[in-house]
C-alpha cells in the first residue's frame, strides 16, 4: 500500500453529528443516521480532512498515514 | 405545496415572552415551511420552519453569511447591517482559518479539563446563595457570573478586571437598558481593554487563550490585530449572554414542573441527558438574527430560493418538529436521540457548545445537589421576562429552599 496516503477513521460513538466535517470536507465525510461517516478509509493526502479532525468537537475523527501510522490530527 | 402570498412581520408580533416557542412555528411547518417575512429593516426574506430543511440551511455553503456584512439590503433587526470580523459572519476560507486558531481549545478534551474548576467557581456561588438567603435571586447569585467567569479565565483576565468585563458583557447584550451611544461607547471601551491585554501578551507571553492567539499571530503571522480583538469579544458575546440565560431558563423549566424536577435530583445521572433536552425545548433567542443569503438559486422546502434571498431558521422551531421528535412539546428529560440543532450544524456549529454543555451540566447538577427542596419564591408568571433583547431569560429568578 501507497505510504503517502492516509487512512481516515470516524469513531461513531463519539460522533454528535455537528456536521462540521461534512461541511468543510464534503467529499471525505456524510452524515448516516445523523453520525458522520468517512467515504472512504483510505484517501490521497488532503488538507481538509486535517481540518475536519481538527475541528471535530469531540475529536471523533483519526487521520493517519497509512504506512508508519503516524497521527496527522487531531493534532495533541 | 400550496403558495402562499401572505407576508408576515417578524420577529412574529405577540410572540411569547419566557421559553415558549412561537405556535406560529408549529403552523407554519405543516401549511407553508418556507415563508415570506418582512423584518423591521431591510425588507423580505424567508422563514423556513421544518427539521431537515432548517439543517440543509445551516448545512448548504450556499448560504452565505458573510454575504449579508455591511448590506442595507439584507433583512435585520437593528437599523445598522451585520457588522463582519467575527466568525459567524465569515465563509471559508477566511472562517476555516481563524477557526483553526481556536478549535483546539473548545474541544470535548480540553473542555472536561475544566470541569473541576467550573465545579469551584459554582460551589463557591452555592455557597453565597445559602449564607445570604433564602430567598436568592438565581440570576445574580449563579447564571451571571458563572459564564462570564469561566470565560475571563480562559482568556486570561486577571480576577481585578473581571468586574469591569463582566459590565462591558451585560451592555453590549443590552439592547433596552442602554442607549445605542452607551452600546458603542461599552463595546470600544472592551475593545480598547482587549488590544491592552493583547499588548501585555506581546510583551510577556502567557499560556491562556489570548496569550496562545497573540502567539499564532506574531509566529505565523495568520492573524490581524483587529481579528485578534474581535475574536475576543465573539467568543464573550457568544458565550456570556447565551449559557448566563440557559442557566435561568432552564432552572425555570424544571422548578415550573416539579416531578421533573424530582426526577432529576434522584437520577442525578440524567443530568447530561437532561441538559439535551432543554436546549431542545427552551426557545432562547428571538427570531430574525443571522440571516443568510443564497449565492446562487437553491431549492428548500419546494420553494426556490433566488440568488441573493435572504433565508432565516430558527433552531427552536426545527427542535419541534414531530417528524423527528415524538410529543416534541413535552419536557422529556429522558429522551434519546435528541439531534436538536440549538448549536446549530455544519461550518457554524457553535464554537461553545462542548463548554456550555459542561456548564449547564455543572450548574444544574450543582443546584439538585445542594438545593434539592428548590422552589420558586413567586408565582411563575410573576417571574420577570426580559424584551426586546437578542437572547431570552428572567430579569431575575427569586427562589427559596
Amino acid at each position: 500500500m501507497d505510504g503517502r496516503r492516509w487512512r481516515v477513521q470516524v469513531d461513531r460513538r463519539t460522533c454528535i453529528g455537528s456536521g462540521l466535517c461534512t461541511a468543510i470536507a464534503e467529499e471525505h465525510f456524510a452524515l448516516v443516521e445523523g453520525r458522520s461517516r468517512p467515504a472512504a478509509e483510505v484517501i490521497e493526502p488532503d488538507d481538509a480532512v486535517i481540518d475536519a479532525a481538527d475541528f471535530c468537537p469531540v475529536e471523533a475523527i483519526l487521520v493517519r498515514t497509512t504506512d508508519t501510522r503516524t497521527v496527522l490530527a487531531p493534532q495533541p | 405545496m400550496t403558495m402562499n402570498s401572505e407576508v408576515r412581520e417578524y420577529p412574529f408580533i405577540g410572540e411569547p415572552a419566557g421559553v415558549e416557542v412561537d405556535p406560529l412555528y408549529a403552523r407554519l411547518r405543516r401549511e407553508e415551511p418556507v415563508s415570506r417575512v418582512r423584518l423591521p429593516y431591510g425588507g423580505e426574506g424567508w422563514l423556513v420552519t421544518r427539521y431537515e430543511d432548517t439543517k440543509k440551511v445551516f448545512a448548504d455553503p450556499r448560504f452565505s453569511r458573510a454575504a449579508t456584512v455591511g448590506r442595507e439590503d439584507v433583512p435585520r433587526t437593528t437599523p445598522e447591517p451585520a457588522s463582519g470580523g467575527f466568525l459567524l459572519s465569515m465563509d471559508p476560507p477566511e472562517h476555516s482559518r481563524l477557526r483553526r486558531l481556536v478549535a483546539k481549545a473548545f474541544t470535548n478534551r480540553r473542555v472536561e479539563r475544566l470541569r473541576p474548576r467550573v465545579q469551584e467557581i459554582v460551589d463557591a456561588r452555592l455557597e453565597e446563595i445559602e449564607r445570604s438567603g433564602p430567598p436568592a435571586d438565581l440570576v445574580r447569585g449563579l447564571a451571571l457570573p458563572l459564564p462570564i467567569t469561566v470565560l475571563c479565565e480562559m482568556l486570561g483576565v486577571p480576577p481585578q478586571d473581571q468586574d469591569r468585563f463582566r459590565d462591558f458583557s451585560d451592555a453590549i447584550l443590552s439592547t433596552t437598558a442602554y442607549t445605542r451611544e452607551e452600546i458603542f461607547a461599552v463595546r470600544d471601551a472592551l475593545l480598547a481593554y482587549l488590544a491592552g491585554m493583547v499588548r501585555q501578551r506581546r510583551e510577556h507571553p502567557a499560556d491562556d487563550l489570548l496569550g496562545a492567539l497573540v502567539a499564532a499571530r506574531d509566529e505565523g503571522d495568520r492573524l490581524s490585530e483587529e481579528e485578534l480583538v474581535n475574536l475576543g469579544v465573539g467568543l464573550l458575546i457568544a458565550g456570556h449572554g447565551t449559557t448566563a440565560n440557559q442557566i435561568s431558563n432552564f432552572t425555570y423549566v424544571l422548578l415550573t414542573r416539579p416531578d421533573r424536577w424530582d426526577l432529576l435530583r434522584d437520577r442525578p445521572d440524567l443530568v447530561p441527558g437532561a441538559v439535551e433536552e432543554l436546549l431542545r425545548y427552551v426557545e432562547f433567542g428571538t427570531g430574525g438574527s443571522f440571516a443568510r443569503v443564497a449565492t446562487e438559486d437553491v431549492e428548500v422546502g419546494g420553494v426556490l430560493v433566488r440568488a441573493g434571498e435572504a433565508v432565516f431558521v430558527n433552531a427552536q422551531a426545527a427542535n419541534r418538529d414531530e417528524s423527528v421528535f415524538d410529543h416534541p412539546d413535552d419536557v422529556d428529560l429522558t429522551r434519546r436521540p435528541n439531534p436538536h440543532l440549538t448549536f446549530g450544524h455544519g461550518l457554524h456549529h457553535c464554537l461553545g457548545a462542548q463548554l456550555a454543555r459542561l456548564i449547564l451540566q455543572v450548574a444544574i447538577g450543582s443546584l439538585l445537589q445542594r438545593f434539592p427542596a428548590l422552589r420558586l419564591a413567586v408565582p411563575a408568571d410573576e417571574v420577570p421576562w426580559k424584551t426586546g433583547l437578542l437572547v431570552r431569560g428572567p430579569n431575575a429568578l427569586p427562589v427559596s429552599w
